[in-house]
C-alpha cells in the first residue's frame, strides 16, 4: 500500500443522489476497521464530469477511476486495491464501443480530450475546506493584484486575454471591466451571476459546488479592479448544496483575511453577500437580476442605461457569469498570453458545456474553442446510444438554436454558432436522436418561455402565446398551410420589438428548427403526421398483419380495452377507443405494431 | 378532552412559528432589498405563504401588502399553497423532458389523481414540475421531499410511490 494513497470521491449533486455519501461513510468505516484511516486519505470533492458513470471514485497515486460504484463494492476496493494493490477489473470504465476497459482517468477518451481551465479544481479538491484550494495557487492572483497591480493593469491583462463573457451574450469581459471602472460613482457594486436558468445546463452548479472559492477570489478582484467594496452572489434556490457550499466559503475566506477589511494590508476592503433567486428564468436577465436583489418583482428594464452606468441602487455594477470569473484567477497567474494560446481569434479559452439527452456520456466538459461538434458529441460524448442516429444539437438553451446533423463539423465559437442560427449559450448542449420531433421541441422551448415572460412588454407577454397556439394547433394535427409563414412573420416581429433579452430571443428555437427542419413542419401540416412518432395526435398505432403472430399480448396490456380479437385470431385496433399510450407497442414481442 | 390537548399543541406550533418570524423580521428591517430572503424563510418556516403571513411581513416591513402580493405571485418557487407530506417534483428541464419525464408526470399524475401545482385530498402528496434541478446526468429526474431520484423508468416509479404511499 502506498503512502500517498488517497482516494477521491465525487459529492456533486447527481452523485450525491445515487449515495455517494453512504459509499464514502462505509469507506472510512472500513478504513478504520482495518486500522489504515490515518494511510489512506478520503476526500469529496465537486463534480468530476463524469455523472453519466456516477458515482464515481478516483484513488491515487495510480489513478484509477471506478465507476458506478454501490456501497456493496467498497470492501473489495479496500481489500483488492488498497491492501492487495490490484485493480477491482469490474468497476473499471467499459469503452461501450470497442468493450475495452480502461484503468487510468487521464486515457479515458471522455478525459484526455479536455482541457480545463474554469474546472481546474473540480474534481480535484474538498470544496469544503479553503487550506485545499490555498494548497493549489488559491488567492494567489487575489495577493499579487493587490501588492502588485494598478486596478488599470488588471483591466488591461482581462482585456488583452480576450476573455468573453459565459453567460450567453459573449460580451468582452475586459472592456465591461474597463466601462464600469471609468463610471464614476461613490459606490459600486460586483455581482456574480448564477442564476443558471438555462433548463437542461449545470455548469454553474458544478463551478459552484466543486470550486466554490474560484469565484470569490475573482469577485474581489473584479472588486478592485473597478473599485468595488461589496459582492453580491445571486444564485438559485433550488441549489440548495449550492448555497451550503458558497455560505462555508465566505466564512472561511473571512477567517482567513481574503474577504472583509484591508486585505493583503493593501488598506482594499472587499465583502460578499449571497442573495437567493427564487425560481424565475428572466431573473438571469442583468437588469431582471438587479431588480430582484432590490427586492421587487424581477421585470427587467430598458438598457441604456447599461448596469456598468447604473445597476444596483442606481450604482455602476459590474455583473459577470460564474464560469467568466472562475477564469479570471487562472489568467492573472499565468498571463494573459497563456490564455490567448488556447481557442481561436475571436473565441479564445475554453468553454464549458453540459452534456444531456441522446448522448453516451452526459456530463459536464470543458473543450478549447474551436472544437467541432463532432469531436465533443463523438469522441467526448461517446455518441449516440441504442444505435440511433444523431439529428441535431441545441445549444444556448431556449434563447438558442439547434444545430443540425448535416452541420457536425462546425467550429464551436461564438461568431460561427450565430451565423448557424443558434448561440453559444451558457453551455447546456442537448442531443437529440432520429426519434426527437422538432416542432415537439420547439414547443417545448416556447411553453417554457411563455411560463417564464414576466409580462411587462406585449410582445413577449401575448407574442409567445400565440407561437405556442399556433404550435400547438399544428402537433394536434389542426396545423393550416398558412401557419408557417405565420410562424416566421410572428417570430421575427417578437424578435425586434421585445424589451429584454427573454423577448428577444424566445422565438429562436422556432425560427432555428424551421430553418432546417421545415419539412418536418410541412408533415405536420399537410400530410398530418408526425415522422418521430412523437406527436400522439398524429400518431396512428397500427397493427402489421403479416408480423402478427396472434399472441393476444397486446389484448391483455391495453388499457382502454381498444384492441379486439382474442388469442389465434388477427388483432385490431379500435382507433376510436385508442389513446395512443403505446403501451402495446412496448409489449408487443414481435415488434408487429407501429406507431 | 383530546381535541382540547390538540388545539394547544397547535396553539403552541402556531406561537413558536410566529416568534421565528417575528425574530427574521427584526434581522431584516431596514435593510435594502430585505423583502424576498424574508419570504424565503418565512417560506421555510411555515412551508407555505398564505395570506396571512404575508400580511404580517407586510405590517412589519412596513411595505404595501400589494407588494408582498406582487413578489410572492411573481416567483414560482413562492407558494401559496400548502405542500403535502411528500412533496413530488418531477423535473420538466430539457435533459429531463427528451429522456422521457413528460411521461413520467402523466404517470404520477394519473396514478395520485392530482395535477401540477395541487395536492392530494388526503393532504399526503402535493406534486410539482421544477425546470432542472442540475442533476441532468441523471434524467430523468424527479425529488420526493430531499431525496433525488434519477435514470427513472416506468417500473421503479411504481415501486417508489409505493414506498410512499405506505
Ligand atoms: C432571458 C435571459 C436569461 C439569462 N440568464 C442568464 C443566466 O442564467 N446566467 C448568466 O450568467 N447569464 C444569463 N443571462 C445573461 C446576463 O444578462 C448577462 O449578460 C450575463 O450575466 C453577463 O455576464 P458575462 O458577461 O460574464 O457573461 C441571461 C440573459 C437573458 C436575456
Ligand atoms: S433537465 Fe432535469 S435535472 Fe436538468
Amino acid at each position: 500500500m502506498a503512502d500517498s494513497t488517497h482516494i477521491l470521491i465525487c459529492r456533486g449533486t447527481a452523485c450525491l443522489s445515487s449515495e455517494s455519501q453512504e459509499i464514502q461513510n462505509e469507506l472510512q468505516n472500513q478504513l478504520k476497521n482495518r486500522g489504515i484511516e490515518e494511510q489512506v486519505r478520503v476526500v469529496h470533492t465537486g463534480c468530476f464530469g463524469f455523472c453519466a458513470r456516477g458515482p464515481v471514485m478516483v484513488v491515487w497515486p495510480r489513478g484509477t477511476l471506478y465507476c458506478e460504484v454501490r456501497v456493496e463494492d467498497i470492501g473489495e476496493i479496500v481489500e483488492r486495491h488498497i491492501l492487495g494493490g490490484k485493480v477491482v477489473e469490474r468497476l473499471l470504465y467499459r469503452d461501450p464501443k470497442t468493450e475495452i476497459n480502461t484503468e487510468k482517468i487521464d486515457d479515458i477518451s471522455f478525459f484526455h480530450r479536455q482541457v480545463r481551465i474554469a474546472l481546474r479544481n473540480c474534481g480535484l479538491i474538498n470544496p469544503d475546506d479553503i487550506n485545499e484550494y490555498i494548497a493549489r495557487d488559491g488567492y494567489k492572483a487575489l495577493g499579487q493584484v493587490l501588492t502588485g497591480h494598478s486596478p488599470e493593469e488588471v483591466v488591461n491583462i482581462i482585456k488583452k486575454s480576450g476573455l468573453r463573457g459565459r453567460g450567453g451574450g459573449g460580451f468582452p469581459t475586459g472592456l465591461k471591466w474597463e466601462l464600469t471602472r471609468k463610471s464614476p460613482a461613490d459606490l459600486k457594486y460586483v455581482i456574480c451571476n448564477a442564476d443558471e436558468g438555462d433548463p437542461g445546463a449545470f455548469m454553474d452548479r458544478s463551478i459552484l459546488e466543486g470550486d466554490p472559492h474560484s469565484v470569490l477570489e475573482a469577485m474581489a478582484i473584479a472588486g478592485y479592479a473597478i473599485g468595488a467594496q461589496q459582492g453580491f452572489v445571486y444564485v438559485r434556490a433550488e441549489y440548495a448544496l449550492v448555497v451550503e457550499r458558497l455560505e462555508a466559503a465566505v466564512n472561511q475566506a473571512k477567517e482567513k483575511g481574503f474577504l472583509g477589511k484591508n486585505l493583503f494590508e493593501s488598506g482594499f476592503n472587499f465583502d460578499i453577500d449571497l442573495r437567493l433567486g427564487a425560481g424565475a428564468f428572466v431573473c438571469g436577465e442583468e437588469t431582471a437580476l438587479i431588480t430582484s436583489i432590490e427586492g421587487n418583482r424581477g421585470e427587467p428594464r430598458l438598457r441604456p442605461p447599461f448596469p456598468a452606468q447604473k445597476g444596483l441602487w442606481g450604482k455602476p455594477t459590474l455583473i459577470n457569469n460564474v464560469e467568466t470569473l472562475a477564469n479570471i484567477p487562472a489568467i492573472i497567474l499565468n498571463g494573459a498570453e497563456w490564455f490567448t494560446g488556447f481557442g481561436t481569434e475571436k473565441s479564445r479559452g475554453t468553454k464549458v458545456f453540459a452534456l444531456a439527452g441522446k448522448i453516451g456520456n452526459t456530463g459536464l466538459i470543458e473543450v478549447p474553442m474551436g472544437i467541432s461538434l463532432r469531436e465533443i458529441i463523438f469522441d467526448i460524448g461517446g455518441g449516440i446510444p441504442e444505435g440511433r442516429q444523431f439529428k441535431a444539437a441545441q445549444t444556448g438553451g431556449p434563447s438558442g438554436g439547434c444545430i443540425p446533423a448535416k452541420l457536425i463539423d462546425i467550429s464551436i465559437e461564438y461568431d460561427t454558432l450565430l451565423e448557424a442560427g443558434s448561440m453559444m449559450g451558457s453551455g447546456g448542449l442537448i442531443v437529440m436522436d432520429d426519434r426527437d420531433c422538432m416542432v415537439d421541441i420547439a414547443k417545448f422551448y416556447l411553453e417554457f418561455m411563455c411560463d417564464e415572460s414576466c409580462g411587462k412588454c406585449t410582445p413577449c407577454r401575448v407574442g409567445t402565446k400565440r407561437l405556442l397556439e399556433i404550435l400547438e394547433r399544428i402537433t394536434e394535427g389542426r396545423g393550416r398551410e398558412e401557419d408557417i409563414g405565420l410562424l416566421r412573420e410572428l417570430g421575427h416581429g417578437i424578435k425586434a420589438t421585445s424589451l429584454c433579452g427573454l423577448g428577444q430571443s424566445a422565438p429562436n428555437p422556432v425560427l432555428s428548427t424551421l430553418r432546417y427542419f421545415e419539412d418536418e413542419y410541412i408533415a405536420h401540416v399537410r400530410d398530418k403526421v408526425c415522422p418521430a412518432g412523437v406527436c400522439r395526435k398524429l400518431s396512428k398505432v397500427r397493427i402489421i398483419p403479416e408480423e402478427c403472430k396472434k399472441c393476444g399480448a397486446c389484448a391483455k396490456v391495453c388499457p382502454v380495452g381498444a384492441i379486439k380479437g382474442a388469442p389465434k385470431e388477427l388483432h385490431e385496433i379500435d382507433p376510436e377507443k385508442c389513446t395512443k399510450c403505446g403501451a402495446c407497442v412496448e409489449k408487443c414481442p414481435f415488434k408487429a405494431i407501429t406507431k | 378532552m383530546e381535541q382540547n390537548q390538540e388545539q394547544v399543541a397547535n396553539k403552541k406550533e402556531h406561537d413558536e412559528k410566529l416568534a421565528r418570524l417575528n425574530d427574521v423580521i427584526g434581522e431584516f428591517k431596514g435593510q435594502p432589498g430585505a423583502l424576498i430572503p424574508v419570504l424565503h424563510k418565512a417560506q421555510q418556516i411555515y412551508g407555505y405563504l398564505p395570506e396571512e403571513v404575508q400580511y404580517h411581513i407586510a405590517q412589519g416591513l412596513g411595505v404595501p401588502l400589494a407588494d408582498v402580493y406582487g413578489v410572492v405571485t411573481f416567483y414560482s418557487h413562492f407558494t401559496m399553497i400548502p405542500r403535502g407530506e411528500h412533496n413530488i417534483a418531477v423535473c420538466l428541464g430539457t435533459a429531463c423532458y427528451v429522456k422521457g419525464a413528460g411521461e413520467l408526470m402523466n404517470k404520477i399524475g394519473d396514478e395520485l389523481g392530482i395535477k401540477v401545482g395541487e395536492i392530494s385530498k388526503d393532504r399526503k402528496f402535493s406534486l410539482e414540475a421544477p425546470r432542472c434541478i442540475g442533476a441532468c446526468g441523471m434524467a430523468p429526474v424527479l425529488t420526493i421531499n430531499e431525496e433525488v431520484y434519477g435514470r427513472l423508468n416506468a417500473d421503479q416509479l411504481g415501486e417508489l410511490l409505493q414506498k410512499y404511499k405506505q
